[in-house]
């Protein structure tokens, strides 16, 4: 069973600002990536802690390094946004180049039918979200046209 | 394959009701409930006394007991009550829940009883987290803030807008107005419809040109929040056979009663996977059956979103495999076609009151065998399916025959 430690905050350093994943399996840094728990026996990934593989119920994990390209499996213009959100915006289903499923927005691209195309190259880019009371910034993750 | 009481292994629907579906701010959830509840046993000419089992489903309700509340207002015997919820699946699994117990011996006449008030609810969506003024990693995926609109949607028009999509990805000829057709299409049969809670008519433009709440997904393709209430009382076939002839030939045989959970699949990680648990659900159904998805006289599906109900097309052999654009626009599914799906206008347009829904479309297809349909009427129907989707998830599927005798 993998339990990996949530990411601790960083304190702001004098120089730099600090940030955060909006997510644990958002790995920032010179490379920013995914990270995803993947099962040594079938290769099912999970982007959450599991007490069993829910494919083939075996219990051990390794971390796996998620490829960045990806391809646009199914998208929305979502009109009608949650709270606080900006709308319209594109959500989607991407599969990166090693197989894995992710959700997440196309981002730096238009949010209209004749910019967003199923099965287009995409790749993985970061943009801040915005700064909490002690100067920490989130970052979230999303794909832009490759 | 044809219902015939003789075979006293079988479980029947003895009497089935729903009330309209729509917004009743001047009764509760117990009312809607307990009227639906009454009146399905006066159609099927019995009382409380005959009941041996009573499953009650709301989902909203499900931790306040509903089915003990519904007894206090219909008659408190004393028989044991399943209080069942799995999400918009709530109401058919209420009606498994009868139909396993009278299946096992257990009870002779059972009552299933589902039922949602949910007024003017909005749009559903995830759970939204508390936003903090100090980021702090919390929950499964150690997020620092809600995820809904950052890493994708939530809200349920988009997370079916999405699953329409990628049925588009992978199969020819399906996009927005093929999506469109299946509203236009639902909306007009609800005129015919005296218990759905809309009532009108749209033009294919209107439907396009709708509000978009999450592309292709319109206002006018999105099922809306309401109340309503559904119940049906089944009885075994060896109980039945004791009873009139005119009771044996309203009786219509449960034919499959199958319900169904999602198995791991690579994409289900992320996006709800809708089509899997359908198809497993529809291939051991036609086979306990023995019935073939074109022996259908009309099918009652899961169209919460209109995205939704072409993939089920597929899902359940409807048409061929990755043919459900061809098929919608070849006027498959419309009442003069090959197989009338939602003749009652769908969860679209005949409301979706999330507890009540899995009883009501088998309320749907009783109606139709029994010919007393009224102005939507299938002619000569004598097998119908019903299909529901709860997210999470789980399908159910009954496949339902009319009586022989």
């Amino acid at each position: 069973m993998v339990a990996k430690k949530a990411p601790t905050r960083r304190k702001p350093a004098v120089s730099a600002t600090a940030q955060v994943p909006i997510v644990d399996y958002l790995r920032l840094g010179a490379r920013p990536h995914l990270r995803a728990h993947e099962c040594t026996n079938c290769g099912a990934r999970y982007f959450d802690r599991r007490n069993a593989c829910a494919k083939c119920g075996r219990t051990e994990f390794k971390n796996a390094r998620v490829k960045n390209a990806a391809r646009v499996k199914a998208f929305t213009i979502v009109h009608r946004a949650a709270p606080g959100i900006p709308a319209p915006y594109v959500s989607a289903i991407v599969t990166t180049e090693d197989g894995t499923t992710v959700r997440s927005n196309i981002v730096n691209c238009e949010p209209s039918p004749d910019a967003v195309k199923l099965g287009m190259s995409v790749k993985l880019t970061t943009y801040p979200i915005g700064t909490d009371d002690e100067g920490c910034e989130a970052v979230a993750f999303g794909y832009q046209p490759a | 394959m044809a219902g015939d009481p003789s075979t006293g292994d079988d479980v029947w629907v003895l009497g089935t009701h729903m009330t309209r579906f729509g917004r009743f701010p001047d009764k509760d959830w117990v009312d809607l409930a307990s009227e639906s509840s009454m009146a399905a046993m006066a159609d099927g000419k019995v009382t409380i006394h005959d009941i041996d089992i009573l499953a009650a489903g709301s989902l909203f309700n499900a931790s306040g007991s509903p089915g003990q509340r519904i007894q206090k207002q219909i008659g408190q015997t004393g028989i044991p009550v399943y209080n069942v919820a799995n999400a918009c699946a709530t109401g058919a699994t209420a009606l498994r829940t009868v139909y396993m117990a009278i299946k096992a011996g257990e009870a002779e006449i059972g009552l299933a009883v589902g039922v949602e008030q949910m007024g003017k609810m909005g749009m559903l969506t995830g759970a939204t987290k508390k936003v903090s003024n100090v980021y702090e990693p919390s929950g499964r995926f150690g997020a620092v803030t809600g995820i809904d609109g950052y890493l994708g949607t939530d809200g349920m028009p988009g997370v079916f807008a999405q699953a329409g999509m990628a049925y588009a990805n992978e199969h020819d000829g399906v996009g927005f107005e093929q999506f469109a057709k299946v509203a236009y299409k639902n909306h007009k049969n609800s005129t015919r419809n005296p218990l759905a809670q809309y009532r009108k008519e749209f033009s294919l433009e209107e439907v396009m040109g709708a509000p978009v709440m999450a592309y292709p997904n319109t206002l006018l393709m999105c099922c809306p929040t309401g109340d309503g209430a559904a119940a049906a009382v089944l009885v075994s076939g060896s109980r039945l056979k004791s009873m009139t002839k005119k009771a044996q030939k309203r009786a219509v045989k449960i034919s499959a009663s199958v319900l169904t959970s999602d198995p791991w699949t690579e994409d289900a990680q992320v996006l709800p996977d809708v089509n899997t648990l359908t198809r497993n659900a529809a291939t051991q159904a036609y086979e306990k059956a023995g019935v073939d998805p074109a022996d259908l006289d009309l099918v009652e599906l899961h169209d919460c979103f209109a995205t939704a109900e072409l993939l089920h097309y597929d899902n359940l052999g409807l048409c061929e495999h990755g043919g459900a654009g061809d098929w919608i626009d070849s006027g498959g599914p419309f009442r003069e076609g090959t197989t009338p799906v939602n003749v009652s206008g769908g969860l679209i347009s005949k409301g979706h009151p999330i507890g009540a829904t899995g009883i009501a479309n088998v309320y749907e297809v009783t109606t139709h065998l029994r010919r007393e349909a009224g102005d939507r009427q299938v002619k000569g129907a004598r097998v119908g399916l019903t299909h529901v989707i709860g997210l999470g998830s789980s399908c159910a599927i009954h496949i339902l025959e009319r009586a022989a005798v």
